[in-house]
């Protein structure tokens, strides 16, 4: 047995950051290499508790494959009890903590005080890591935290009453072993030692105590700024931009999310500025300074050692070669390089990227805590530090890294969505303001064309292109948000030396440095990037590694099984653009022509494609609007002749233009006893002739006064939240469950239709429907219109031969004067 | 050209024997052409008769016709004031292509509207007998009666198309002696006379076809539209040995006796499809008699259509009015009238054979029934390819039995919303699923004849009948059984594989394609259709 197991034999070791991807690693190797020692797991409790989460955030992670199957196979090998299960030995061995290091008092409470005062040691791995964590986040958790596990560690000395099942005394508070970071040395060149950062003649010393306060300060004012007048208005001007017209509670709704991102992107950009004031490359390492001062500072009588990795990477070899939790800081721009989006990264090839297998730095935190604080000769405590890097001792240099990471991508491409190979570009190394003003570019171009996009009226396919367009902003935005952050870490030159590492690492016999290897020169960069890292990354990113059947197709088919199973009941339908390539104008237009004659006829037609533009306006801005509006027109149009035209209309403007899959997908959810529920903006006469394929239509009617209509509607087109209302009060008197329901639309003005229903479906979207339904993993379906329909460019009724099939005569009546001459006007 | 010999001395059909001299052969490919060089030596052609004359005085035939009819009284006797009278005519489907005005429906119409107007019958209905195809729109009426009978019909609501799902509209007769179900339109069924004006154009049209089928609905006219009859057609355009006739005139009995008297018109039009003269006649023309003139003309055409969207290559040859000419007429009791049809019909179309062939190719033109005025989807070109050309024999099919059958077409991924809507969803639905003819019948059938919304479409727009796909699936179903391949030269191959037969780009890869099945020596023979040709195979 060897030191560090003999050591930490029989201990109650407790765990913060339990659920990251450095602590699932250090719960994986204490529970296998150290079958002796117990833990407590300190982690926020989800709604269904601390143990659930454990149970389900760590012990079902991947890391633990091997061990489970090493306790199925034989329990007492696998260093458990005789026939027991990995279950029945976490169970054992492992008891969940509800606490939360970014409160004061970390939410214990007695109880939870009295299991920590059964520990010896404390492991304080939680930290703030995401690059654009807010500052007042960062200072909670990073700069505050330690000293909150100090001083829970120093109560819960003062709540033991006997001594723990190791011998720690009732008073002796456990050692706490803080996980920090090699870049509290901040942006310079230069030999790093491991010493206190006070220490350090670079560290600009600044009080803790008022970098909390302002921060949170910052806060409060970030929120007052969100809630100015302009601001709102901004804001919610944003929010229709991406919606559309989509009625009042779903603009608002958006326009509380956007203002809330707006307040988290202020603090973002607070800690960063914060951070490159003060020499740090980000938020996150300045806040890991400032918490190693104040742990210390505030420290007491509890012993404290701190172990500081550089950027910790994919096991090397254990739980498994390639293991790694999470997208972390290098992989991001690895998958954004291997995709092609980032052309250049910035940097120089002679720089040194440091970065460490997470199984070394678990060896390391395990070795110090095996060891114990260190004591001066008079038996005092002093905070001790120790680096796990390998920029002194097996350096990466950057331009290695990026040759090994070009070569594999060569020989192993991505593959694009037309299942072609990407090649990967050859980076020159340009300074990091080319490279951000080189993406800057890139958005802003792409910027436009989403412009562009958005202005026009575009569905289906193309719309789906602006949609795709927005990914690769978004993806474009990350690049840079890489680029900004990582850039720094880039050019961070210092050298982080490891005597006190070393001086661990050769006071351990053979079986320790088996067991526990920790020497970064055991590292063989290329391998390790060729065959360890990059084959787990492309799993992890899931990169498409070959070409073949695309994902979403695949996806389709399972939504679409969804959506056609036999416990929906409702199926509605958006007529225009989701059923029928057709809208008010062009039916009104057909109706209107077929009983004019031929210089009327054009007349007609310049006059309304004059107005076109005035209607898409009006349109645009509020479809209620719009159609009470434009329904005027109908105004002492004949009733009978109305009706009779419609079901000609049937076949030469609505079937013509239908699109086949759409009316197959309304009858197939008719024959598997779904309720099938037309809900449009288009008037019930031209409905009419639909009836047989609905259960239900609801739909635009207009009065009647001596046989004409009047232009004015008595039921109002349901649209936007008035569809959703319309669709709740149906569903409440037909007794269905809308979450079992499937809507079909077209518009982002339907969306709060859609969200009402289990299974939403995006037909032919336009532009932000296209990606609204994108980013929700919603069903996308193309219908197109039948190949072969006859094609016109406008909907001019086929001239009426004067004479219907009842023989009455259909020129103009006097009656239907008005309707004709304001056609012809 | 009035004085062109061919018009007094028509030149029967024939079969050519293609050697080395044999210039290449003119293949009909939708709305387009091919000229394709058949293997010397193995390959023969066989040639339509040339137009035999028109009777030279129309409007007088069909009045001597009416006033001398067979097995039955003259129509003037048969008419009486006050009586229900139904005028019963063919649909759209007849002829291909529409013919000139005067169309022959018009002409016989008008006459017997004279007769009746002149007993002073005042009660007369028209309808357009098209069983379960689609209505006829107000123009094709017009183009079909002529204005004159339009306008006087249609106004009052006398003349109008066939509605077999209209639930007041039908009568049931009762069952033929085989237990098949006869039932007719109403109105029909219950006039004093039903006179029937029919257009043969092939021999499976007319006799008691006409009114069992033409004026029925689903449930009489799925005795005999089915696998099983299909199957034993051998073939449907040989009346005698066809199981769908022998359906039919079992109807035709219980018509006689449960029904209205019926009065049948017959006739019969000549091969003269394209012309004598004018921009199509090269194409009934003989390939090594073409003039340098006609060489000219038919690449000047080819050029231009190339160059061509699809969608005016159709406007252009769904603008084509047939100048065909009438070569009979006959009146009078339904089977004796029907038996002169039948042998007027052969003197034109029957071409006769010696003995069968391997291979069997086939150039398919831009028409068939069922897309006068729309398009043809690949469901049709199945139905004219396997339906319709090969069913053209008596006798024994040209090709033998496990032989190939070649056809060219473009066979795009294409239907008319309007007219084909079950069409499509056939296409997309049932033959993704399967293309056996018995298997669909028996799983998808019924779905389809009554669903409500293809219900709606038959009736009031101008959709064909939800089942009808179905029968032009089964109306290939005797070829399916009979045939070892089938490939289609220069098809959209997504829709080829979909029909489930194999797609080829050129004959040669067909021909290479074929000879899995019937070896590299196989003997070809091309049916030179059309204008119209019938084998008779010894």
């Amino acid at each position: 047995m060897g030191v560090i197991r003999e050591s930490l034999s029989g201990k109650r070791i407790a765990i913060t950051g339990a659920t990251g991807f450095l602590g699932t690693a250090l719960v994986e190797r204490l529970l296998r290499a150290v079958p002796e020692c117990e833990l407590v797991l300190v982690v926020r409790p989800g709604r269904r508790g601390a143990q659930h989460r454990v149970d389900r955030d760590i012990l079902k992670n991947d890391a633990f494959d091997s061990l489970r199957a090493a306790f199925a196979d034989d329990p007492v090998a696998a260093g458990g009890l005789e026939g027991e299960t990995f279950a029945e030995m976490c169970s054992r061995r492992v008891t969940a903590l509800k606490g939360d290091v970014a409160t004061d008092g970390m939410n214990f409470d007695d109880e939870s005080l009295a299991v920590l005062a059964t520990c010896d040691i404390a492991i304080h791995s939680a930290a703030a890591v995401s690059f654009d964590s807010a500052l007042d986040d960062a200072v909670e958790v990073n700069l505050l935290g330690p000293y909150r596990v100090a001083k829970a560690l120093r109560d819960a000395a003062e709540v033991r009453t006997e001594p723990t099942p190791a011998g720690r005394a009732p008073g002796t508070p456990a050692h706490l072993v803080a996980v920090s970071t090699c870049y509290v040395a901040g942006s310079r060149r230069g030999k790093a030692p491991e010493q206190l950062v006070n220490e350090s003649p670079f560290f600009v010393d600044v009080d803790w105590q008022a970098e909390v306060d302002n921060a949170r300060l910052a806060r409060v004012e970030a929120e007052r700024a969100s809630r100015q007048p302009d601001r709102l208005e901004h804001l919610r001007g944003e929010a229709y931009g991406g919606l559309g017209p989509a009625g009042g509670p779903a603009i608002s709704e958006r326009t509380e999310q956007l203002r809330q991102r707006w307040v988290g992107k202020q603090m973002t950009h607070a800690g960063r500025a914060r951070a490159s004031s003060l020499g740090f490359p980000d938020a996150y390492a300045f806040t890991k300074a400032l918490g190693e001062r104040a742990l210390v500072e505030t420290r007491g009588d509890v012993p404290v050692s701190i172990v500081r990795p550089s950027i910790i990477e994919s096991a090397l070899a254990e739980p498994a070669p390639g293991w790694i939790r999470g997208f972390r800081m290098a992989e991001p721009v690895i998958a954004a390089y291997a995709r092609g989006l980032l052309k250049e990264f910035p940097g120089v090839p002679e720089g040194v990227i440091d970065v460490i297998p997470c199984d070394l730095v678990v060896a390391t935190i395990l070795a110090v805590a095996a060891r114990g604080p260190k004591t001066d000769d008079n038996g005092e405590h002093h905070p001790d530090v120790t680096q796990i890097a390998s920029g002194s001792g097996n350096p990466l240099e950057y331009g290695q890294l990026v040759d090994l990471v070009r070569s594999w991508f060569t020989e192993h491409p991505v593959y694009d969505e037309k299942n072609q190979p990407i090649s990967v570009p050859e980076w020159s190394f340009p300074g990091r303001g080319r490279v951000s003003r080189q993406l800057g570019r890139a958005q802003k171009g792409l910027d436009l064309a989403e412009k562009v996009l958005d202005a026009l009226p575009l569905r289906g396919r193309q719309a789906e292109f602006g949609a795709e367009l927005e990914e690769r902003k978004d993806q474009l935005e990350r690049a840079s948000g890489y680029v900004e952050l990582y850039g720094a870490y880039t050019e961070c030159e210092a050298i982080y030396e490891l005597d006190n590492m070393y001086e661990l690492w050769n006071s351990l016999d053979d079986n320790d440095q088996a067991n526990f290897a920790m020497d970064p020169k055991l590292v063989h960069w290329p391998s390790y990037v060729h065959e360890i890292h990059l084959p787990s990354m492309v799993q992890q990113a899931r990169l498409k590694m070959s070409p073949g059947n695309r994902q979403t197709s695949s996806r389709n088919d399972r939504l679409r099984k969804q959506v056609l199973s036999d416990n929906r009941q409702l199926a509605v339908f958006d007529l225009e653009n989701t059923l029928i390539a057709s809208n008010v104008v062009a039916s009104y237009t057909w109706l209107a022509t077929r009983h004019l004659d031929a210089p009327d006829r054009a007349r007609f037609v310049a006059k309304t494609l004059r107005e076109i533009p005035t209607l898409l306006a009006l349109d645009r801005a509020d479809r209620s609007d719009f159609l009470r509006y434009f329904y005027r027109r109908f105004e002492d149009a004949p009733v009978d002749r109305l009706a009779e035209d419609a079901s000609e209309m049937l076949s030469d403007l609505l079937v013509t233009k239908s699109f086949p899959a759409g009316i197959r997908r309304v009858r197939e959810h008719r024959r598997l006893g779904h309720r099938t529920l037309l809900i449009t903006g288009a008037l019930e006469l031209v409905t009419e002739p639909l009836r047989p394929l609905f259960d239900d239509i609801i739909a635009a009617e207009m009065s009647v006064s001596n046989g004409t209509y009047d232009g004015r509607l008595t039921v109002v087109p349901p649209t936007g939240e008035a569809r959703y209302q319309t669709l709740v009060d149906y569903a409440s008197a037909h007794d269905i469950d809308l979450q079992e329901a499937v809507a079909y639309a077209d518009s982002s003005s339907d969306l709060p239709m859609l969200e009402a229903v289990g299974f939403p479906v995006a037909v032919n979207p336009e532009t932000k429907l296209a990606s609204i339904a994108r980013k929700r993993a919603w069903l996308i379906e193309h219908w197109d219109k039948s190949k072969g329909a006859p094609s016109r460019t406008l909907p001019i009724g086929p001239l009426s031969h004067g004479i219907n099939s009842h023989g009455n005569n259909t020129r103009g009546t006097s009656k239907s004067r008005k309707f004709l001459t304001r056609s012809k006007q | 050209m009035a004085s062109d010999p061919r018009r007094k001395a028509p030149r029967p059909g024939f079969v050519l024997d293609v050697d080395r001299s044999t210039p290449p052969i003119l293949f009909h490919h939708g709305d387009n052409f091919r000229l394709e060089k058949l293997p010397p030596g193995r390959s023969r052609v066989i040639y339509p008769a040339e137009p035999l004359p028109g009777l030279p005085d129309p409007e007088e035939s069909i009045r001597q016709a009416l006033l001398n009819p067979i097995d039955d009284d003259p129509l003037p006797t048969l008419m009486t004031p006050g009586m229900k009278l139904t005028i019963a005519f063919d649909d759209l489907s007849l002829p291909l292509p529409q013919m000139r005005k005067p169309d022959i429906r018009q002409r016989v119409i008008e006459q017997v509207l004279d007769m009746a107007a002149a007993a002073g019958v005042d009660d007369v209905h028209l309808i357009a007998a098209l069983a379960l195809h689609r209505r006829m729109t107000e123009a094709e009426l017009r183009h079909a009666l002529g204005d004159r009978v339009y306008d006087a019909f249609a106004p009052q609501g006398a003349l109008y198309n066939h509605d077999a799902e209209d639930p007041d509209g039908m009568v049931e007769l009762g069952q033929t002696r085989h237990d098949e179900i006869v039932t007719m339109n109403k109105r029909a069924a219950e006039s004093d006379l039903l006179v029937y004006v029919n257009l043969n154009i092939v021999s499976m049209d007319g006799g008691w076809k006409s009114t069992a089928t033409g004026l029925s609905g689903y449930s009489g006219i799925r005795q005999h539209h089915n696998v099983d009859t299909m199957q034993k057609s051998r073939s449907f355009m040989d009346r005698h040995n066809s199981e769908l006739h022998k359906s039919n005139w079992r109807q035709g009995e219980v018509i006689k006796n449960h029904g209205p008297r019926v009065f049948q018109i017959e006739t019969t039009i000549n091969n003269n499809t394209f012309g004598y003269d004018g921009p199509l006649s090269v194409l009934q023309k003989r390939e090594w008699e073409w003039t340098a003139r006609d060489r000219a003309t038919f690449l000047g055409m080819k050029t231009g259509l190339n160059a061509m969207p699809a969608s005016s290559r159709r406007k252009i040859f769904q603008s084509w009015k047939a100048p065909y000419e009438l070569t009979s007429v006959q009146a009078g009791e339904v089977e004796a009238v029907h038996e002169v049809t039948l042998e007027n019909c052969f003197k034109q179309h029957i071409v006769p054979v010696e003995g069968q062939t391997d291979i069997l190719t086939l150039g398919l033109p831009y028409i068939c029934p069922y897309n006068v005025n729309s398009v043809m989807n690949p469901i049709l070109v199945m139905c004219l390819g396997l339906g319709y050309f090969f069913n053209m024999y008596r006798g024994q099919p040209l090709v033998r039995e496990g032989g190939v059958l070649i056809m060219s077409h473009p066979t795009p991924w294409e239907f008319h919303p309007v007219h084909h809507p079950s069409y499509i969803d056939f296409f997309e639905q049932v033959l993704s699923d399967t293309t056996d003819p018995a298997e669909i019948e028996k799983k998808y059938e019924k779905q389809f004849a009554e669903d409500e919304w293809y219900r709606h479409l038959y009736r009031t727009s101008y959709a064909y009948h939800g089942v009808h796909p179905f029968y032009m699936w089964y109306w290939g179903a005797h070829a399916l059984q009979w045939l070892g391949r089938v490939i289609i030269v220069g098809g959209d191959p997504r829709s080829v594989r979909r029909l489930g037969f194999q797609p080829a780009s050129t004959l040669q890869d067909a021909l290479e394609m074929a000879s899995d099945v019937v070896g590299p020596h196989a003997t070809i023979t091309h049916m030179h259709n059309p204008p119209i040709l019938m084998a008779d195979v010894s």
